[in-house]
């Protein structure tokens, strides 16, 4: 009897380990990752209700009519332009990976800063992006910038 | 007992599930008459039509004749459903391209902006180089009388919308008969994905 409530007893210790170790790994996530997290899954449905019509459900764009999204270097040395392409709209042509574009994209006024900031952090984090935070201050100051 | 009926009904559920999903031949829509003293069915059509395409030049009911054909109503700078139904569209277009039974009509609702060089432009950029996609305009009142009476899509022009139009994005199927034979919402990638698979269905029922 003894002996069966020690092994129980261990096995229960054997299972928990990796559950400790899962809870460990997650503690160990910075403040930032976590933020991040949370941006990019309001980001998600943002850029499905607002962008995925023209940019694609992969980012792939279409055609000539919209550029992708996959294309990391564009996104990375446009990246404090961004948000005032998505507040103000575009007009005018536009490199991206090498192939021109020259069609308006529309703007989206109604969008907070916050949730610019979300969408900005899902597409640079999704379509094999990986460009990290971007939290909504910095979208404010750009925004101030806006030509 | 009942063990020994189980299996028979099981047969007959499938059996009957599966005549269900076997339909042979696409329905045909619209309304419907009977000419006085006659007994053939006579079938709402489109009736003849003369637009002008991405060239410019005439396109008429002649240039559809024998062949099976896919419609809708959009306008070049649409930026709600217009994009994602010919993202759809497009993938029907190449997976029927250079099938001379197949073609793809595309009408402008904003006869204002889109000129027949626009839609040239716009037909190149989605990357349809071909005349099997045509892309016609034509005056406001003849597009939206065709859209509205004859291939029962609404489309109207409405300052308060986000582009200016409101309109629905059904990809309408014609036979070489000129009747209706399915609207598919083309916004959704399942029902462009049906229509792909109704387009053989039709194929079939016109083989000779």
């Amino acid at each position: 009897m003894q002996n069966k409530h020690q092994t129980l007893k261990r096995r229960i210790i054997f299972l928990a380990l990796p559950v400790i170790f899962l809870m460990m790994f997650f503690s160990c996530q910075s403040q930032e990752e976590r933020d991040m997290m949370n941006y990019r899954s309001n980001g998600q449905s943002l850029y499905v209700s607002k962008c995925q019509n023209c940019h694609g459900a992969n980012g792939e764009g279409l055609g000539q009519l919209a550029p992708p999204l996959t294309d990391t270097t564009s996104l990375r040395l446009r990246k404090q332009l961004l948000s005032c392409f998505i507040k103000n709209g575009l007009e005018g042509e536009i490199t991206v990976n090498g192939k021109t574009y020259n069609e308006k994209m529309p703007a989206f006024p109604e969008l907070t800063d916050m949730e610019i900031a979300q969408l900005i952090v899902y597409v640079t984090n999704t379509f094999g992006n990986k460009q990290g935070h971007y939290p909504y201050p910095q979208v404010t100051r750009d925004l101030e910038s806006c030509r | 007992m009942i063990k020994r009926v189980i299996p028979f009904f099981t047969v007959l559920a499938v059996a009957v599930l599966a005549s269900c999903q076997q339909s042979a031949k696409l329905p045909v829509y619209g309304s419907r008459d009977v000419e006085p003293g006659k007994t053939d069915t006579i079938y709402k059509t489109i009736p003849a039509f003369s637009f002008l395409n991405q060239d410019s030049v005439a396109f008429t009911q002649e240039n559809l004749k024998g062949k099976i054909y896919v419609a809708d109503f959009f306008f070049t700078s649409c930026s709600s459903i217009c994009p994602v139904m010919h993202r759809n569209m497009k993938t029907i277009y190449d997976a029927y391209k250079g099938n001379p039974e197949i073609m793809f009509l595309s009408h402008t609702i904003d006869a204002k902006y889109d000129k027949p060089w626009r839609l040239k432009k716009y037909a190149q950029k989605l990357g349809v180089d071909d005349k099997q996609w045509q892309f016609v305009w034509g005056e406001k009142k003849d597009v939206y009388a065709i859209a509205e009476k004859d291939y029962l899509v609404a489309v109207q022009e409405d300052s308060t919308a986000r582009d200016g139009f409101i309109h629905q994005g059904w990809l309408v199927l014609i036979d070489p008969d000129k009747r209706i034979r399915g609207a598919y919402d083309g916004t959704l990638p399942e029902q462009t994905a049906k229509l792909k698979d109704d387009i053989a269905v039709l194929m079939k029922e016109y083989a000779k």
